[in-house]
């Protein structure tokens, strides 16, 4: 699959590398994403997962090679740009803003629509309160997808674990990505909560028609759940394919389910 | 911050109608005021606590709310004061709200460019770059004559205070200046607060990296806390100085000074508007209260007054160490407790 890009690629990862002080985090790596696919991107701690995902919504900026976003190539992404192109993203540890309620978290996801000005904002004039009203139309939109409409005004961080989560995708899904990144969505839940976390990720693809690139350490979550799967070790590419095609790749089975049996 | 989970909002333990109803009367308190409080009220502890509230809000709208630091208050207020000393000086034609307004917007410009560090800098170091402004300001005002238009004691004082032909300079009159001047900035703020500005500045102080990765422009964002938190400042100093102090220099807004509208804040409460009022009365009331118990006690019989000053500062620091360690959300959080306490009662808050 790497060299050419498929036609209908919404990202295209293209020959690139990374590295901190001269430790290799990823080395040229190619693959593409699919517009309207779940891809997940497995692979042992420290194959350089997180990191990727860095890269592609501009947190960090690679060494060689770029970035191709809806058929535009980015040698340099700032997270801001991304933003504004539809690249949207949770946090392997939660980001979420811990002292605000859920509403104003998930509101957040939507400043960068804002366009009254900080004037109209101070003297409450119509402009400020027609956007807050359309913000906040949206915004119990997104609790109602998540069933989280219960918990608007609580404190963040004072929830559960599980329902930060789920804040955490509403704030990113708020403003209406093309694309979305989730880093360890489901990490320290139990099975229950990663059922539910797993359908509300099947929805978000489905129903609303974003485009997810996922990290998942669950094998069985991630078979299930993904299109299209990618399997990193030390920075490299050792997998690409459906589900089925990993499961039975032997170098993926070498390098990171272990050997059989 | 506690028992807020998914229990109503405190606000609900009164009716509309009936909040309403209660602040057209407290409105209507603070404005007749004046006919029954006398001169040492109003001069000695309403517009002293109403100013200090006000440059309070400005520091807490900065650092309650943007989470970002200056230990230079005093500076911007000396600019607020300053620049509205020459402008109500040199531009006779200009009336006293429009200079109050200007003065602010001096301070502001300042506070932005003292503000570009936080682009770079966090914490301990940023607040340590803000205390360049403070010595900064304190020296320009006292070397460079002009400021105070040549005057031999470097003091300003105010060349002139009316409004619509109606002189300000009787105490009601100050005192009504200052109310409706913190009424209306006090609107402001809350709007800005709770608006989309508001939100973006409070994403910012609790994990600016996500607030990039969303989407807030967070450079421009703190220093548009700079500038605003600048501008009440600026203003809050002009009040300080002409519907306060009456007389004062640049050494009316010291180091002291910028940490006595920091105790405000922590006193008072972060990220609250209203705490800040708590707060400048506790800085304004503790040491008269303190005062009249030395006096009380005999005390002031066995002590010199050097002494006793020390002690009130003991007194003070100690009052303050304790109610923080007691309460650290501040007085605006306690009143929050009782008044959710009210909302629930006969139940158990």
């Amino acid at each position: 699959m790497s060299g050419t890009t498929t036609p209908d690629a919404l990202l295209s990862v293209r020959d690139v590398s990374l590295s901190f002080r001269g430790v290799k985090a990823i080395t040229a790596l190619s693959f593409d994403i699919a517009r309207g696919e779940i891809c997940s991107l497995i692979g042992p701690n420290g194959a350089g997962k997180s990191s990727l995902l860095n890269l592609v919504n501009g947190v960090y900026w690679p060494d060689s090679g770029h970035i191709v976003f809806d058929g535009h190539s980015y040698p340099r992404l700032r997270a801001h740009q991304a933003a504004v192109l539809g690249i949207a993203r949770t946090f392997q540890n939660n980001a979420l803003f811990r002292n605000l309620s859920v509403l104003d978290n998930v509101l957040t996801g939507l400043s960068r629509h804002g366009r009254a000005s900080v004037a109209s904002h101070l003297l409450r004039l119509p402009a400020a309160r027609d956007e807050e009203r359309s913000f906040r139309e949206r915004a119990e939109d997104v609790l109602g997808f998540l069933h989280i409409a219960a918990y608007r005004d609580a404190i963040v961080g004072q929830l559960p674990y599980g329902l930060q989560k789920r804040v955490e995708l509403g704030r990113a899904l708020v403003s209406r990505p093309a694309f979305i990144l989730l880093d360890e969505p489901m990490a320290g839940m139990n099975d229950a909560e990663k059922a539910e976390m797993s359908r509300f990720i099947f929805d978000i693809n489905r129903d609303l028609g974003v485009t997810v690139l996922l990290i998942e350490h669950d094998i069985g979550v991630v078979m299930n759940l993904s299109d299209h799967v990618v399997v990193l070790d030390y920075g490299r590419k050792v997998g690409d394919g459906t589900p089925a095609q990993v499961r039975d790749n032997p170098d993926v089975i070498a390098a990171y389910l272990g050997t059989k049996h | 911050m506690s028992s807020t989970t998914l229990s109503a909002p405190a606000t609900a333990a009164l009716p509309r109608t009936a909040r309403r109803a209660l602040a057209v009367v407290l409105g209507l308190a603070v404005l007749l005021l004046p006919a029954f409080a006398d001169e040492y009220w109003l001069n000695s502890i309403l517009i002293p606590t109403i100013v200090m509230g006000l440059a309070g809000i400005g520091l807490n709208l900065l650092m309650g709310y943007a989470g970002l630091v200056s230990l230079g208050s005093a500076a911007f207020m000396s600019i607020g004061a300053f620049s509205a000393y020459n402008l109500l000086l040199r531009t006779p034609w200009l009336p006293l709200p429009l200079a109050l307004i200007v003065a602010g917007l001096i301070a502001a410009v300042a506070g932005l460019l003292f503000g570009l560090p936080s682009l770079r800098i966090k914490g301990f170091y940023l607040a340590a770059s803000t205390l360049g402004a403070q010595f900064f300001f304190e020296w320009l005002f006292t070397n460079f004559a002009w400021f105070s238009n040549h005057s031999l004691t470097l003091t300003i004082s105010a060349p002139r205070l009316e409004i619509f032909g109606i002189d300000l300079r009787p105490a009601p009159g100050r005192y009504l200046l200052v109310v409706a001047t913190t009424a209306l900035l006090y609107w402001l703020a809350a709007n800005i607060v709770r608006s989309r500005i508001g939100r973006d500045l409070m994403a910012l102080r609790d994990m600016d990296k996500a607030a990039a990765v969303i989407g807030i422009p967070v450079a421009s964002r703190k220093l548009l806390a700079y500038a605003i938190s600048s501008f009440y400042a600026g203003v809050a100093g002009a009040l300080f100085a002409f519907a306060y102090l009456g007389t004062s220099d640049a050494h009316s807004f010291d180091l002291d000074k910028s940490f006595e509208v920091l105790f405000i804040v922590l006193i008072g409460g972060s990220a609250s508007l209203f705490g800040n009022f708590l707060g400048a009365a506790f800085i304004v009331l503790t040491p008269i209260f303190l005062t009249r118990l030395v006096e009380l006690l005999g005390l002031s019989a066995v002590f010199d007054n050097g002494f006793l000053i020390n002690l009130e500062h003991v007194l003070f620091g100690l009052t303050i160490v304790v109610l923080l360690i007691r309460e650290p959300d501040g007085l605006a959080q306690m009143l929050r407790a009782i008044r959710a306490r009210w909302a629930a009662w006969p139940l158990r808050a």
